[in-house]
């Protein structure tokens, strides 16, 4: 039995004993539990942390540091209404951020601050994974509002007043379109459940395996590494047990296509993880679900629960004896780093999500030590159809090095944003005419950590042999601010970075508050050569991919945008970040002065030299 | 692996910029060099811990590729880079981080001449710190009666996480929060030093590579001037890890 501090009220003691109960008091459960007390409590006070950290055997500095390392998890008290704006560069492009001020405005609530009754909290978080359909927000960690207006805002500061539930909000807010515009093999026709299993099963673990291989296909979380091969890694890996992981973390700025490939097409993302795990030996699965796809959850359980009573899941899958596997859903809290596979697998074990040392790597040591597959949806739902119409298919499409198709978020300045699916070798040209791009300046591959082109780079293909990409096209036209765009990114890599690493903790700090400088007009030729050393500094240290991706934009926009920086330089030399003269207005007010002997030009200021 | 080779004979050999350094499988390259007396900076790592990785002050090159060398194997034949003027200047950058992230004020902390911070900057010829500092507003945990911790200087590294739970039993400290907010917290109802299980004989209390975690009531012990940096360069064979319980062991 549990112990918890006296301070407690009964019932929150109880809160925390049923969840325990639900989770058979699992320690690397913890990030689940965590979640539903929250869901059930609002925040997480100490004593709860205190609580469960007893009953887990895990200290209490442990579970804090859990709590206190996802975004979601609150460890003061928050409103009783958390509404998170998406704040990704294409959500700024539709006017969240005048949305916000006016929801703040409405509420009279301070953003980022908690009302004074405790009704409500309005902030911003990364991007949602609702580009297509923005500016998004997010109630609660749970509910969803898309494409919000003025009308909207208005709408939701009176209901919040009237405290209606957010679950009782209007259906039409909460609805999220799939925006499917150019449907391919994975985005098109579905396959009937269990056609790609049934085939696996009659070809047998080995040449299943080979099926794979023979497609040619590379994951497409972004890294591109054969999956046949990682696949053959794992299964080779010696362990009791092995371990098939799906990675629904969906982080990256700019892509939503896993958000539809698991709207629409739950039964073959699971169907490919069942493929994995008939050629590779495993009998258990995790889908690792993002946070912000948490109104997701029911209906992809209710998938679940189908397909274990269509003997597709569980024991002796199609009857075939000692076919044994069964998925479970995981949810994230809000960390992009998490996406990371090894720091997936520490999230998994309910751990802070920081990535781990490599080697060894996940398909040799991953989920509690076992050898684990860890991959993408879309990867495990291309893995389902090379099943069901074989590796040649496949290997047919796309390019040499780059087989098959792939599925494109696209946002921004078109017409047309959502889903597109192409061969590997499509220009990007073609793509911006499909979407109805016009007077576009750049196009953002691949997200924040990925590629900026420039208009004279729009005849490049995507692949990995020349722009590869993790799926999402973001799409600037001439009248967007390019240095803009990448102080967005910054922010977002800083927010996001996990702080385990030098470089990338106080690296990417730096770059932030070197890019406000610049926006500020108080930046130097110097501030811009810092800003690429840092780049080259990151690029070469870092623990993970995050820290090195995160000067990404800012590397290729200075090379191909320097005009945009150009113009908020003062000065060719160094000029400092604070302002004297504003560092007064405290002594100012206290004197009650307001002549101008109380106030200092600075240096540059011309009055400075008489 | 071990099977077939001797652990006590190194198997073979690999290059740290052009000399060649014996190690043992399953050494790391920064193991292997440290036995033999050759110095590649680091801040997290100390023997007979697991390696952690995040300072990176011992970032290298291997075959010519960006790696950690408290992290990366040692395997046969490797060409390693080291103190190459590129790789010192990354370093002199990455200390500059770190001094600009926490308030180091050397001149007035009792750890100066003792620090493996300052001597690894001063190593380094570090001369300012080049970036505009954060000056943050951290706390002091004085609560504790006979060791004091100061996050101001706290630069991350784990090793007190790590001593306390691997050498010490203890599970004292833990890191918490995340990005620039990330922070060490203490393991105790309260949240407060004096208030934990920590004793100021733990591994943990000593292993300190800055002035976050000192011993209350020894100030100055040691006169400036000769303190364990102001005699020997933190370049020297095991200078930093000599007075410290580390024995060299295999931490995997
Ligand atoms: C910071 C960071 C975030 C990542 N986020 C994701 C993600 O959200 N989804 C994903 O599939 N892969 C992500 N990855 C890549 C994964 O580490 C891993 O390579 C991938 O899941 C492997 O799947 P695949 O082989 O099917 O591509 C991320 C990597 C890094 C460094
Ligand atoms: S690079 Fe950033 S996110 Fe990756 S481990 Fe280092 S601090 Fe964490
Ligand atoms: S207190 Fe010292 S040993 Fe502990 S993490 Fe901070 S710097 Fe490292
Ligand atoms: S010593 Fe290798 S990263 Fe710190």
């Amino acid at each position: 039995m549990t112990m918890a501090p006296p301070s407690a009220p009964a019932s929150v003691r109880q809160a925390v004993e049923r969840t325990l109960a639900r989770h058979g008091a699992v320690p690397h459960r913890l990030v689940q539990m965590l979640r539903e007390l929250q869901a059930e409590l609002g925040w997480l006070p100490r004593d709860v942390l205190a609580q469960l950290a007893h009953a887990l055997q895990r200290s209490q500095a442990d579970v804090e540091g859990v709590a206190s390392f996802y975004r979601f998890f609150h460890t003061q008290p928050v409103g009783e209404y958390r509404l998170l704006f998406s704040d990704n560069i294409t959500d700024r492009m539709l006017g969240n951020q005048a949305l916000l001020e006016r929801l703040c405005l409405r509420l009279h609530v301070r953003p980022g601050q908690t009302r004074h009754d405790g009704r409500v909290s309005v902030t911003t978080t990364s991007c949602t994974g609702l580009g297509d359909q923005g500016p998004a927000l997010l109630v609660n960690h749970h509910q969803v509002v898309t494409r919000l207006d003025e009308a909207r805002v208005d709408e939701i500061a009176r209901l919040i007043e009237a405290r209606v539930p957010a679950t009782e909000w209007p259906a039409e807010w909460q609805q999220v379109a799939d925006n499917i515009r150019r449907p391919g093999p994975l985005l098109g026709e579905s396959l009937a459940p269990g056609s790609a299993l049934a085939s696996a099963v009659a070809r047998g673990p080995r040449l299943t395996l080979e099926e794979v291989e023979a497609s040619g296909l590379r994951g497409r979380g972004g890294a591109g590494f054969s999956t046949g091969l990682k696949w053959a890694l794992c299964r080779d890996a010696p362990g009791e047990q092995h371990i098939v992981v799906c990675n629904a973390d969906e982080g990256e700025p700019g892509t939503f296509k896993d958000r539809v490939l698991l709207t629409r097409h739950a039964d073959l993302v699971f169907e490919g993880m069942t493929v994995a795990a008939w050629a590779i030996g495993a009998r258990q699965g995790f889908l690792y679900l993002r946070g912000e796809y948490r109104y997701l959850l029911e209906s992809l359980e209710a998938v679940l629960a189908r397909r274990r009573e269509q003997r597709l899941l569980g024991a002796n899958i199609l009857g075939q004896a000692g076919f044994d596997f069964d998925i479970e859903i995981h949810l994230g809290a809000g960390a992009y780093v998490c996406g990371e596979e090894s720091a997936l697998i520490e999230s998994l074990e309910g751990q802070r999500g920081t990535p781990r040392i490599r080697p060894p790597f996940p398909v040799e040591h991953g989920y509690l030590g076992h050898p684990t597959t860890v991959n993408n949806v879309e990867t495990f739902c291309a893995a389902a159809h090379i099943l069901a119409k074989g590796g040649a298919w496949w290997a047919a499409m796309g390019t040499r090095k780059s087989s098959g198709s792939k599925i494109h978020s696209i946002s921004g300045d078109c017409t047309r944003p959502g889903l597109y699916e192409y061969p590997f070798g499509t220009p990007v040209a073609q793509m911006l005419e499909d979407c109805g791009a016009s007077d576009t300046q750049a196009v953002q591959v691949g997200g924040p950590s990925g590629t900026t082109l420039s208009a004279m780079e729009f005849g490049r293909r995507i692949a990995f042999e020349d722009v590869p990409t993790a799926g999402a096209l973001m799409v600037f036209n001439r009248s967007r601010d390019m240095f803009e765009v990448a102080r967005n990114f910054a922010h977002f890599f800083a927010h996001e970075s996990c702080g385990f690493c030098t470089p990338c903790r106080v690296g990417t700090e730096l770059v932030v508050r070197q890019l406000d400088k610049l926006a500020a007009g108080r930046g130097s030729r110097m501030d811009v050569e810092q800003l690429q050393q840092l780049d080259v500094l990151m690029h070469a240290t870092t623990h993970c991919g995050l820290g090195a991706a995160a000067c990404n934009p800012l590397r290729d926009t200075i090379a191909k945008f320097r005009p945009a920086y150009e113009r908020r330089l003062t000065s060719l030399h160094f000029v400092p970040g604070f302002d004297l003269d504003a560092e007064l207005a405290d002594a100012r007010i206290l004197t009650g002065r307001t002549d101008t002997h109380a106030h200092l030009p600075q240096t540059d200021d011309p009055a400075w030299h008489p | 692996m071990t099977r077939y080779t001797n652990s006590s004979q190194p198997a073979t050999t690999f290059s740290l910029d052009g000399e060649e350094v014996p190690f043992t499988p399953g050494d790391t390259v920064l193991q292997a060099a440290h036995r033999v007396g050759r110095y590649i900076p680091h801040l997290c790592w100390h023997p007979g811990m697991h390696p952690h990785g995040s300072c990176r002050l011992c970032s290298i090159k291997v075959n010519g590729r960006p790696a950690a060398a408290c992290t990366a194997l040692a395997s046969a034949g490797l060409q390693v880079e080291n103190q190459t003027p590129a790789m010192q200047a990354q370093r002199k950058a990455l200390l500059q981080m770190l001094f600009v992230e926490g308030n180091h004020f050397c001149p007035s902390c009792e750890r100066s001449g003792n620090c493996l911070l300052q001597a690894t900057a001063s190593h380094h010829e570090m001369e300012g710190p080049h970036f505009e500092e954060f000056y943050p507003a951290r706390p002091v945990d004085a609560s504790h009666p006979d060791v004091l911790l100061d996050h101001n200087r706290c630069i991350l590294c784990g090793l007190c996480v790590r001593a306390s739970q691997a050498q010490d039993g203890k599970d004292v400290f833990a890191i918490a929060g995340h990005g620039i907010e990330a922070h060490l917290v203490v393991n105790s109802p309260s949240g407060k030093l004096g208030d934990s299980a920590l004793s100021v004989d733990d591994s943990a209390a000593q292993i300190c590579p800055v002035g976050a975690l000192l011993p209350k009531r020894r100030g100055f012990e040691t006169p400036i001037g000769e303190r364990r940096y102001d005699r020997h360069s933190v370049a020297d064979a095991h200078t930093q890890e000599a007075t410290a319980q580390g024995h060299e062991e295999d931490p995997t």
